[in-house]
């Protein structure tokens, strides 16, 4: 094992990841909460990251790998922005209109889908049923559900983010 | 019919609904306590007797499910709650886990008991953070009230319950994708059998349930197995093969309609009463073109079908694939069936987790087939082509390991079958000198997302 000063992990979060040893039979049942842990913390796993969890999962990197790219979820070049925007675009989101507000968030906030903001505020993700079809279109921002989404909402969203909207 | 009362929603509006102290005021965990003195096999013929089937879309008797694992098995014996809601248009269980979380709990720890279960998972999506939240909450209210640990108020009987977050994959909700996520490996299905029942999670004999299963086996040991049978559609006597549809059902309801949500009714709504006298009709004062039965997967139903009984029997008389969650999405007259086919085949290409073949390419080629449509370069022969897509992936024609390519396949199927015409009329218009086209054209490549 390494030591504290040449880890890229720090102490608490290999003691978070090896808190939930207990809870599984085998080791290797571990990586996915590894990676959400992680990812909470630096808001992606670099490679070095997967390298000590298989470290300490005594798994190969590979297996970590293995699942973290199975997974769309976890960014493995840079960190998703502070506040991480999953906007609906399945069936009940998008005939009540949720492309539109994903193409226009998109638009406002000059990025694609799948990409972050210049000042790294905001990254903006299409999303695959929310499980909140009762209020579309939809989405998740951070751990707040914005609910009946249009236009307008989606203005304030980014007004309040501090990112400037285009006038279109 | 009496006047049906809600039991599984009977408590989601009540104020701190997801506390404890407001769920043991309305009753709850009396029947933790009463079962835990109770012969598990007892537990499980209540169960069986009850004619409860599997509410996360096969529909598959529960108490049957429970009677496949080995009889004395050393143990240990796991329990996996299917908390990985991900079919388009389905949130009950998002409603369960949120608003009355203790009522799963309550549910999740009888079924345990009787399965012998020593360790429960409950594998939640990563897009309900509000449920995991209370969930554990929960769960940490329950250990602190001795509901859930070692030795449990005297029995003898230990019972550790843990989240297990998912990471936004809709293959994890198939049962031996959902052990293999656990296990902490790429959620691939596995081939069938050996069933969970015998080697699952951990090559240990495992029981997968749905959320709003478990919560019906409270309610069945609150009531007993006759009560869940006084509602429902009866078993079919000329039909062997039917289990009947008992018990009350919560049926997600959303797309164009007036109320959205989500209404506790007994099986055998119709489609035509879930709307009107539920979801307030269709929006704007517009008509039904088609309704989704039960999440995409499951195909379609016209305009004139509408009287289809949701029930485990009743969509697939239709044409549909089954009632899958019993989540109607609305569409109204307004919307084309090139869109409608465009966004599920979008979802499925996305979604196919890449093992098998078929799915894997089947769902891709659909998709840019109708990439190229919605573009303006239709050909009614890629209609036949898609059909014949729709007809030869999936585990009916026995081409794939599980059913998510099935669930591909019948969007594909009813709608090309029901709105051929739409489909047609669209091509001709958008595409008028190439329409008939017969040769192979090139792939055309978009870069929408």
């Amino acid at each position: 094992m390494a030591t504290a000063q040449e880890r890229f992990l720090s102490d608490e979060i290999v003691d978070e990841i090896k808190s939930y040893i207990p809870r599984y039979p085998s080791l290797q049942a571990v990586t996915l909460p590894a990676l959400h842990i992680v990812n909470r913390h630096l808001r992606y796993v670099p490679m070095q990251a997967v390298i000590e969890i298989a470290e300490i999962l005594e798994l190969a990197p590979a297996q970590v790998q293995d699942t973290l790219t199975f997974y769309g979820f976890f960014k493995q070049d840079k960190p998703h922005g502070q506040v991480r925007a999953w906007v609906c675009r399945s069936m009940s989101c998008a005939i009540r209109g949720g492309e539109a507000v994903l193409d226009h968030m998109c638009h406002q906030a000059g990025i694609h889908p799948g990409e972050t903001t210049a000042d790294g505020k905001l990254t903006v993700e299409y999303a695959e049923c929310l499980g909140a079809c009762d209020f579309a279109p939809c989405m998740l921002a951070g751990d707040d559900l914005h609910k009946n989404l249009d236009k307008n909402k989606a203005d304030i969203f980014l007004d309040d983010l501090g990112i400037k909207a285009k006038k279109s | 019919m009496a006047e049906f009362e809600p039991v599984l929603l009977a408590n989601i509006n009540r104020p701190n609904s997801f506390t404890r102290k407001e769920y043991e005021a309305t009753g709850g965990y009396q029947s933790w306590k009463k079962v835990l003195s109770m012969d598990r096999n007892d537990v499980i013929d209540i169960v069986k007797s009850s004619n409860l089937r599997g509410r996360g879309g096969a529909g598959f008797p529960t108490g049957l499910k429970w009677t496949f694992l080995p009889k004395d098995h050393p143990g240990p014996i796991y329990f996996c709650l299917n908390a990985d809601e991900s079919e388009p248009g389905t949130f009950n269980n998002r409603i369960l886990m949120e608003q009355d979380p203790h009522q799963v709990l309550e549910g999740l720890m009888i079924s345990s008991y009787a399965t012998r279960t020593s360790t429960a998972y409950i594998y939640l999506r990563y897009e309900y953070p509000g449920c995991n939240k209370r969930l554990q909450d929960a769960i940490d209210e329950c250990y602190a009230a001795g509901y859930l640990g070692d030795n449990i108020q005297g029995s003898g009987y230990s019972l550790n319950i843990y989240i297990h977050q998912g990471a936004a994959a809709y293959i994890c909700g198939e049962e031996t994708g959902l052990i293999e996520s656990i296990e902490g490996k790429r959620a691939w299905p596995r081939i069938k059998p050996p069933f969970p029942a015998i080697e699952g999670v951990f090559r240990k004999p495992t029981v997968v349930n749905n959320v709003e299963t478990v919560a019906c086996v409270k309610h069945i040991l609150d009531r007993g197995a006759d009560w869940f049978k006084s509602m429902g559609v009866p078993a079919d006597p000329n039909n062997p093969r039917d289990a009947g549809s008992y018990g009350p059902k919560l049926y997600c309801l959303s797309g164009h309609v007036e109320k959205p949500g989500c209404y506790e009714a007994p099986l055998g709504l119709t489609a035509r009463q879930l709307i009107e006298d539920f979801g307030g009709g269709c929006w704007k004062g517009r008509s039904v073109k088609a309704v989704i039965p039960g999440g995409i997967s499951m195909g379609l139903l016209g305009p004139d079908e509408l009287d289809c009984p949701l029930d485990f029997a009743g969509p697939g008389k239709y044409g549909c694939l089954g009632l899958g969650t019993a989540a109607a999405v609305v569409i109204d007259d307004q919307t084309s069936i090139v869109d409608f086919l465009h966004n599920s085949a979008r979802f499925f290409a996305h979604e196919s987790c890449g093992q098998c073949t078929p799915c894997r390419e089947g769902t891709s080629w659909a998709l840019k087939m109708l990439n190229r449509i919605k573009a303006g370069r239709g050909r009614l022969k890629d209609l036949d082509l898609l059909a014949e897509i729709g007809d030869t992936i999936g585990i009916i024609p026995g081409t794939t390991i599980c059913g998510l390519s099935d669930g591909a396949a019948w969007p594909i199927k009813n709608a090309i079958k029901k709105f051929r015409g739409e489909f047609e009329h669209y091509i001709k218009r958008t595409n008028p000198d190439g329409y008939m086209v017969t040769d192979p054209v090139p792939v055309f490549e978009t870069t929408a997302h």
